[in-house]
């Protein structure tokens, strides 16, 4: 991984969301001056700022976009207690000229008493609804029942979750076998209180959510979750963090009559747990087909995880960002230099590949030199390798048992 | 401090969001070292995405021996492919000036060394094990590989013959030797022939080794020659050349004396010639080609390993080429794959070798969830890369379509990710999404695109694409733009579209009545008055005219009641019509309300006048 280039974000305090649209061409940005930035790619590759707006009375923690199917439509959450829908309007025409777009407020969601910690929309399929949580522990789902007029939200559900709310995450599984699902996890830093998963599940019968599962083995506050998309598998992946990085599998069990209407019971499973942040992790995400896990925690760091076909998950990555100097990233801090970036000398971000080897430049391409010298520094190693040797997936250890691709018998 | 992240196609964005904030901050894009972005190695996607496709196929039916020969010459297309590539790159290497551009020389040399790497990997892995050659071709396809990469002797070779006096040249005597390791015999004399001419006084002794070197065996895999009796007459030459050593025949010359000791196979003297050799596994083959040549695969493995240690001695940590040539030696292909994938910094070679070693069926497969197989994970892997590219993502289609396991779900979830820029390339992912029946991408794509029409006040784009998108709401919501911007301009719009809607106008019904209401429009337009009538009245009788409109409908019908063919009927229909439209609509103009009235009475007693007259 290398750091291809930087944008001064231009935003007066904090970032605390960037959310990249649909297709990959748009990104927003929000922070705590109160303002949500929208980025556009230009042919160019370069990103420009084509809209800036002050969005909230109070930092705002959350910015995504809903499905381009229905238009181009923003939702933020605030400190200020709110949640905001905003759409993008075809502008004058020297707006556009100065390549500037124009975003109108459609609504304001005022029902929650205190800040609105998360806004997510809800898989397209299900229509254009949004979901918000908050830390008073309510998750409130809206819709628009008019796609064309999105001035007019009304609550659907409101879930009391008993415990303050920092993140939810709508299972995208669009499959007709799964009725809606949504997790919720809750940053309360009570440990008496256990279980800050919790999943609810619609239920087509009551018309009504029910808590489908909590995850009581989660007793440490929660700062994000994120399914995994489904990939048309019996099961449901989710990704937790918290103190550490967990992967929790949830089987859904057999119902034992078919005309039950009580809610999935899921049979629960660790996958994975990672503590190589060694401190809080912030973030989890999963990449479009769900191959890489990303982490960051209060290390610095961000992490890549990724399962072989054997379902071993190890880390591919890392990249810090506390400046310390990482072998190899020279190259890095002149990408951040060339781009001209006041600050960005002292701010470069140390980029690591782990799992991939570099190759050093070689001097003659001649087929009678030695034709690659594949291994890395022994430095760079150690930085990029987790420091149980189990993990490190290093040639030198060829039979280590938790390697990438396992040794075959021999016939 | 800590760093907040975003996924995008092919790269995340990396912030930092830590509480004291330092001048403005930055959002850093961080992509991964892969060479998908190279435009060198495009060459080699495209032209092996080709022979990727040829491989697939293959029909079961075909019988093995001949799937043989046809999966080693896949395999050479694959590496013609890579030499193209390479010299290319070369090339291009070569063509920049020493100053300029030194990154983008770096990066070709660097292109270079790792696709020389890769073509070595798999040429070794096309005589282990697609071709399996056989104890006697063995070392003779080991002979080829080891030839072929280390070239740079035919190079030295032409120095030297095309030299003033080739016998003076310095590296004379390195040539000889080299082309005697690589068991070159017939240019080995040839270079020898020079010198022998020069020294008459010695010419008895390069005589002798003249037949030495022209008489060893070689194995003739498609003669008759059985390979016992090869060994036969090998052991006899062999002898021969001990013979020789012992009765110190070449002691004068110590060039010579070099020569008839690695003849002999000792293991001391081939090894003193390291700087020729360059490689452990050119000191393998050599070592082989003078002490083993018929040489069984299972055995190979313990030449390497022992060749290896000998090679780089106790002090050198093998690298990881070395480990995976050794692995290749040992026939663990799980290991090769697994330490190339590790070691290289893209999944193309992996991903090619191993379909093509599991179309071998040479793979045990490993039926879990995730990545249904070794060469399905690969695939996929590889194919994802190509997605994040802004062109080469098409080929990726191709790869997820032959992965029974994932494949499917693996292109519904990226093609729908690739940005819809202009209609040509939305309709280039639709083709795709159709051809494979992907009905939920199809209708999203037309949905996305009929939204963004409509925003852009394209209504004849967005009525199509809700058209294609079977999307019943948005072509009536559409619909009605349509009218609306008649009843405000008089006209329509998108004439083209509106008169060739056929079937599609049954999708919703404001959509049949804005086809049929443009059909009248046209009717009219031709003078068929009495079809513009009746087709006015069957919109207005069959109900699906918007109530909203039914008074320009009626006021439509105006000029249509003073014409002569309109009959009594459609007259006291329109009537009829009238009064509902008066009653429900109670502040209609007065004027308007007038005129339609005296018109229908003008046009009933016409019609009645008319009708009686006819009768009579």
């Amino acid at each position: 991984m290398f750091v291809a280039k930087s944008i001064a974000a231009d935003h007066k305090d904090l970032i605390h969301d960037v959310s990249y649209d649909f297709h990959g061409r748009r990104m927003a940005t929000c922070s705590s001056d109160q303002s949500v930035k929208v980025w556009d790619k230009g042919d160019d590759g370069e990103w420009h700022c084509t809209a800036s707006w002050k969005t909230h009375s109070g930092s705002v923690w959350r910015v995504t976009w809903a499905h381009p199917e229905f238009g181009q439509v923003l939702a933020s959450c605030s400190f200020d207690r709110t949640a905001a829908v905003w759409e993008e309007i075809v502008g004058e025409s020297n707006d556009k000229q100065r390549g500037q777009s124009h975003w109108i407020k459609r609504t304001t969601l005022v029902d929650s008493r205190t800040s609105v910690t998360d806004v997510k929309f809800a898989p397209k399929h299900m229509g254009l609804m949004l979901t918000t949580c908050s830390a008073d522990g309510v998750v409130r789902i809206y819709e628009a029942p008019d796609v064309m007029n999105l001035s007019q939200w009304s609550l659907q559900h409101e879930i009391s979750c008993k415990l303050s709310c920092s993140c939810i995450s709508w299972n995208p599984s669009s499959s007709r076998a799964h009725p809606p699902m949504i997790a919720v996890g809750s940053d309360d830093s009570n440990v008496t209180y256990s279980g800050k998963v919790q999943i609810y599940e619609y239920n087509e019968n009551t018309r009504k959510y029910a808590k489908a599962e909590t995850l009581m083995t989660v007793t440490d506050p929660v700062h994000d979750i994120a399914f995994a998309p489904n990939l048309g598998r019996s099961f449901h992946v989710l990704a937790i963090a918290t103190k550490d990085v967990r992967i929790f599998k949830l089987l859904p069990m057999r119902r034992e009559s078919a005309n039950s209407s009580g809610p999935t019971k899921f049979e629960v499973q660790v996958m994975a747990q990672f503590d190589s942040h060694n401190s809080q992790v912030w973030r989890v995400s999963w990449n479009i087909t769900s191959t890489l896990l990303a982490s960051s925690g209060d290390d610095g760091c961000v992490r890549l995880w990724k399962a072989n076909y054997m379902d071993n998950w190890k880390c591919t990555g890392i990249l810090r960002g506390d400046g310390s100097p990482v072998n190899g990233s020279s190259g890095h801090a002149a990408a951040l230099s060339a781009v001209g970036i006041p600050g960005a000398a002292q701010m470069v971000v140390g980029a690591a590949s782990a799992g991939r080897y570099f190759f050093p430049h070689l001097d003659s391409p001649r087929a009678g030199s030695r034709l690659a010298h594949l291994l890395p520094p022994p430095s760079l190693i150690e930085q990029i390798y987790e420091p149980d040797p189990s993990h490190a997936p290093q040639l030198r250890q060829r039979h280590a048992a938790n390697s990438i691709i396992q040794p075959a018998e021999h016939d | 401090m800590h760093l907040g992240f975003e996924w995008g196609p092919g790269d995340l964005l990396v912030y930092e969001t830590n509480y004291k904030l330092q001048g403005s901050p930055l959002v850093h894009v961080v992509r991964k070292d892969e060479d998908i972005c190279s435009p060198i190695l495009r060459k080699l996607f495209n032209e092996s995405h080709l022979i990727f496709v040829g491989l697939q196929k293959i029909k079961e039916d075909v019988p093995s021996k001949n799937k043989k020969s046809q999966f080693v010459s896949i395999s050479k297309n694959y590496r013609s492919v890579i030499r193209a590539c390479m010299e290319e790159l070369q090339q291009n290497a070569g063509k920049h000036s020493p100053d300029t551009h030194r990154t983008r020389r770096g990066g070709c040399s660097r292109s270079v060394s790792i696709l020389l790497a890769i073509e070595l990997i798999w040429n070794l892995c096309e005589v282990l094990f697609i071709d399996a050659a056989p104890a006697g071709s063995l070392l003779l396809h080991l002979l080829d590989w080891v030839r072929l990469h280390k070239s740079d002797v035919d190079a030295r070779a032409r120095e030297v013959l095309q030299s003033e006096s080739p016998a003076q040249h310095q590296s004379y005597w390195d040539v000889v030797i080299s082309l005697v390791l690589q068991g070159r015999m017939d240019e080995a004399r040839q270079v020898l022939s020079k010198q022998a001419s020069l020294r008459a006084e010695s010419s008895s002794v390069f005589k002798r080794m003249d037949v030495l070197l022209q008489t060893m065996p070689i194995f003739n895999p498609t003669g008759t020659q059985t390979l016992t009796e090869f060994d036969v007459k090998w052991r006899h030459w062999h002898e021969e050349c001990d013979r020789c050593l012992q009765d110190n025949t070449f002691a004068s010359n110590r060039h010579l004396e070099t020569i008839v000791k690695i003849l002999v196979g000792d293991e001391d003297t081939i090894l003193e010639q390291k700087e020729l050799l360059s490689t452990w596994y050119h000191f393998l083959v050599t070592r082989l080609l003078f002490t083993h040549p018929t040489i069984k695969p299972p055995d190979l493995h313990y030449y390497a390993q022992s060749s290896m240690n000998m090679f780089l001695g106790p002090r050198a940590p093998p690298e990881p080429l070395d480990i995976i040539l050794l692995s290749a030696f040992e026939f663990d292909l799980h290991q090769v794959i697994k330490d190339c994938s590790i070691a290289l910094n893209n999944w193309w070679f992996v991903a090619h070798l191993t379909d093509l070693l599991d179309h071998c069926k040479l793979l045990q497969s490993h039926n879990l969830h995730f990545g249904s197989n070794l060469r399905e994970f690969l695939v996929l892997e590889y194919a994802s890369g190509l997605f994040t590219h802004h062109s080469l993502w098409q080929l990726a289609v191709d790869y997820f379509d032959h992965c029974p396991e994932f494949g499917r779900v693996y292109l519904e979830l990226q093609i729908e990710r690739i940005p819809l820029d202009t209609e040509r390339k939305a309709i280039k992912v639709l083709r795709i999404c159709e051809d494979r029946q992907m009905s939920e991408q199809v209708r999203s794509i037309c949905k996305i695109m009929a939204k963004r029409a409509l925003r852009n006040n394209r209504l004849g784009s967005a009525l199509s694409w809700s058209i294609r998108a079977k999307d019943a709401a948005f072509a009536t919501l559409i619909s009605e733009r349509f009218l609306q911007d008649y009843c405000n301009k008089g006209s329509f719009t998108d004439l083209d579209l509106l008169d060739n809607l056929g079937p599609a106008m049954l999708l919703s019904d404001r959509l049949t009545f804005l086809g049929k209401y443009r059909e009248f429009h046209r009717l009219y337009g031709e003078n068929r008055f009495s079809e513009a009538a009746k087709l006015l009245l069957s919109l207005m009788t069959a109900k699906i005219a918007p109530r909203g409109l039914w008074m320009t409908l009626l006021t439509d019908a105006l000029p249509l009641l003073e014409q002569k063919e309109v009959k009594t009927r459609t007259t006291h229909a329109l009537h009829s019509h009238f009064t509902v439209v008066k009653k429900l609509d109670e502040d209609i103009e007065s004027t308007k309300t007038e005129l339609l009235r005296l018109a229908l009475a003008r046009n009933l007693a016409m019609a009645i006048v008319k009708e009686g007259t006819i009768e009579t």
